[in-house]
């Protein structure tokens, strides 16, 4: 669909922003260019729509040379999205949407049904937001209309040039979930910049990695988790990505342990620890001492039995830990621990000091973002979480452990 | 204080031809130099705005700075061997003064305009001049209206000078009143100038408020 022959990109100054680029971006797939800042991933892309020219190589759209196009034709037949919205503030969202539609001169009836169609697809109710500015939307609100506003003249091509990053991470999760959406609904040929890999991850059909003007590795996001190309494409994806690790029997507890576990000083009362758990969801704290040093732990029957005497510590009632794994140890040591002891959880220290916690949800948790869910069946998987959610997890759920945990 | 104001009655209504003549006559030089200020100084400030020849701009803006430090007395007195005496002289004075001010603020109204959503424009396939008429000069439009009305406010005063090489107006009044030594002619002339200038500043809100609705240019959280 969009092929890059040979293409390079020198700046006057010199610099080379792209070095012979040669790529094949497929029709009706996302595709998404990602790459440390200045790797060229968002000028590679503004070629698309010839904001930028290479100086030289060609580059195709359906086997058609673009620099034959007239820019401003080619640009309203590609929809744009951009980093920081740039809706534009004396336009209702209306006329907003209707940009494009209204360049090539649309019949004024069918744009307006057209946009209200839009509105309604990403959940906004036109009668309510039409006639409203840019301003008096939130951030996430006013993306959903530049990305409307993209698809508003029904383009085979959308470019977008990391339209998520500058949002809250609520208001991200929900607009890639969109996008993921519409994607399966209407099938266009998109092209997507980020520097986020659990992004890419999410969304991408087809990866593009790029460093300093080249390509690196491109391919399915699977594809390069599992066979990344070299040290860099490992790096940048993170360790927590890769897969082939995952049935590595060298796998270290560093890697599946919770590293925000819910801990509590010695010298608190029973009364704060019972706040402390509430708040936290758990049923039990570890208590750590001012250097994290590991002292021991409490339930909240140790706490609940304490609690008769107003002056009694945590300190005093607080239970050492029989068995600990040191950091670096492997998960199988940690795992036979907890089965032969019966342990809801094992605590990892490296010189004494707290480091992390392993749990039978750190675990799983650890499992599912690297396994291929596809080997389970979907009861199974049902049937797991149903068997964690029953045993009471240690630490908090996700969304909470955000907010600390540390006392 | 009531004798004087009917004095002041009988006064104004002996003389209301010459007074009527003196206000059209200041009304013509005023705006007659405004316009033409602005019909130089909009576009001038536009092209600036977007133009990247940074050394241009500053040789522009210096010359505009330096035109807007000549006193006014002055500069009058210049244009007479080049261009005689009457209201030509005068009103090209006042379209010099008015150019900076006028400049000045459409070039920060285009600077002002957000880089971003000028790259959007670009993007969705604006053209050079759809972008500039749909979107560049809508947004920038409360800064200009704001340098035309601080213009228009003191050319008006100013214009009271242009009497000395013969333009008329206003000052007309003014100058006649300290001749003769007549208080009531140095304060209606000054009293109407006043006036003058504030209607005319009234009237240009006005204009910016009925523009603004009928092309909806106004951004919500207003700019300026």
């Amino acid at each position: 669909m969009i092929r890059f022959e040979n293409v390079k990109k020198t700046y006057d100054d010199g610099f080379e922003a792209l070095k012979m680029i040669n790529l094949e971006i497929k029709e009706g797939e996302l595709t998404v260019l990602i790459g440390p800042s200045g790797c060229g991933k968002s000028t590679l892309m503004k070629h698309i729509n010839r904001l930028n020219n290479p100086t030289s190589g060609k580059i195709y759209i359906r086997d058609k040379d673009i620099s034959s196009i007239d820019p401003v034709e080619l640009r309203r037949s590609i929809g744009y999205v951009i980093q920081n919205v740039g809706l534009f503030p004396h336009m209702n969202i209306a006329k907003n949407v209707a940009v494009v539609p209204k360049l090539l001169k649309w019949d004024k009836e069918v744009t307006t049904s057209k946009v209200d169609e839009l509105l309604s697809m990403v959940n906004l109710d036109p009668d309510v937001y039409r006639n409203r500015y840019p301003s008096e939307l939130s951030g996430g609100q006013q993306q959903r209309i530049g990305v409307i506003r993209a698809l508003a003249a029904d383009p085979d091509v959308i470019l977008l040039d990391e339209p998520f990053s500058a949002l809250d991470p609520i208001s991200r999760e929900q607009l890639q979930d969109e996008l993921i959406r519409l994607q399966q609904e209407l099938k266009k040929t998109i092209v997507f910049v980020t520097h986020d890999m659990d992004e890419a991850i999410k969304i991408a059909d087809t990866i593009v990695l790029m460093k300093a003007g080249e390509v690196v590795q491109t391919g399915s996001p699977e594809h390069i988790l599992r066979h990344p190309a070299n040290e860099f494409v490992t790096s940048f994806i993170g360790k927590k990505h890769l897969t082939n690790d995952t049935l590595d029997p060298g796998m270290i507890v560093d890697d599946v342990m919770s590293v925000n576990p819910v801990t509590a000083s010695p010298e608190r009362g029973m009364a704060a620890a019972i706040q402390f758990m509430e708040r936290h969801r758990v049923d039990s704290l570890i208590i750590v001492g001012k250097k994290r040093e590991l002292l021991g732990y409490v339930s909240i029957f140790n706490v609940l039995q304490g609690y008769r005497h107003e002056d009694s510590r945590l300190a005093d009632i607080m239970k050492p830990f029989v068995h600990v794994v040191e950091s670096g140890s492997s998960v199988a040591l940690a795992l036979t621990l907890m089965n032969e002891h019966g342990l809801p959880y094992v605590p990892v220290v490296r010189d004494g000091q707290l480091v992390g916690l392993v749990t039978r949800g750190s675990v799983v948790r650890h499992m599912a973002e690297m396994y291929n869910p596809d080997d389970m069946s979907l009861e199974e998987l049902t049937a797991e979480a149903e068997k964690l959610k029953e045993e009471a997890p240690l630490e908090p759920a996700e969304a909470d452990q955000e907010g600390g945990g540390r006392t | 204080m009531m004798e004087w104001l009917s004095d002041y009655g009988s006064f104004l209504s002996s003389r209301q031809g010459d007074i009527l003549i003196a206000l059209r006559e200041h009304i013509y030089i005023s705006a007659l130099s405004i316009i033409l200020g602005a019909i130089v100084a909009i576009p001038v400030g536009i092209w600036l705005g977007g133009s990247r020849i940074g050394w241009l701009n500053s040789i522009i803006f210096t010359i505009a700075n330096v035109l807007q430090t000549i006193p006014s007395l002055a500069l009058l007195a210049i244009l007479i061997p080049l261009l005689g005496i009457g209201r030509t002289p005068a009103v090209f004075a006042l379209f010099l003064y008015s150019i900076m001010p006028i400049m000045r603020n459409t070039y920060s109204g285009f600077k002002a305009v957000d880089p971003n959503i000028i790259e959007a424009a670009r993007g969705m396939g604006y053209s050079r001049l759809q972008r500039l008429l749909r979107v560049q000069l809508p947004l920038s439009f409360p800064y200009i209206m704001s340098g035309l009305r601080v213009t228009t406010v003191y050319i008006i005063s100013w214009a009271t000078l242009a009497t000395l090489i013969g333009a008329g107006g206003l000052g007309q009044l003014i100058f006649s009143g300290m001749g003769v030594n007549k208080t009531e002619l140095i304060v209606t002339g000054a009293i109407l100038a006043v006036l003058l200038a504030l209607a005319a500043d009234f009237l240009l809100g006005l204009a910016e408020k009925w523009v603004t609705a009928k092309t909806r240019s106004a951004p919500a959280s207003g700019t300026v």
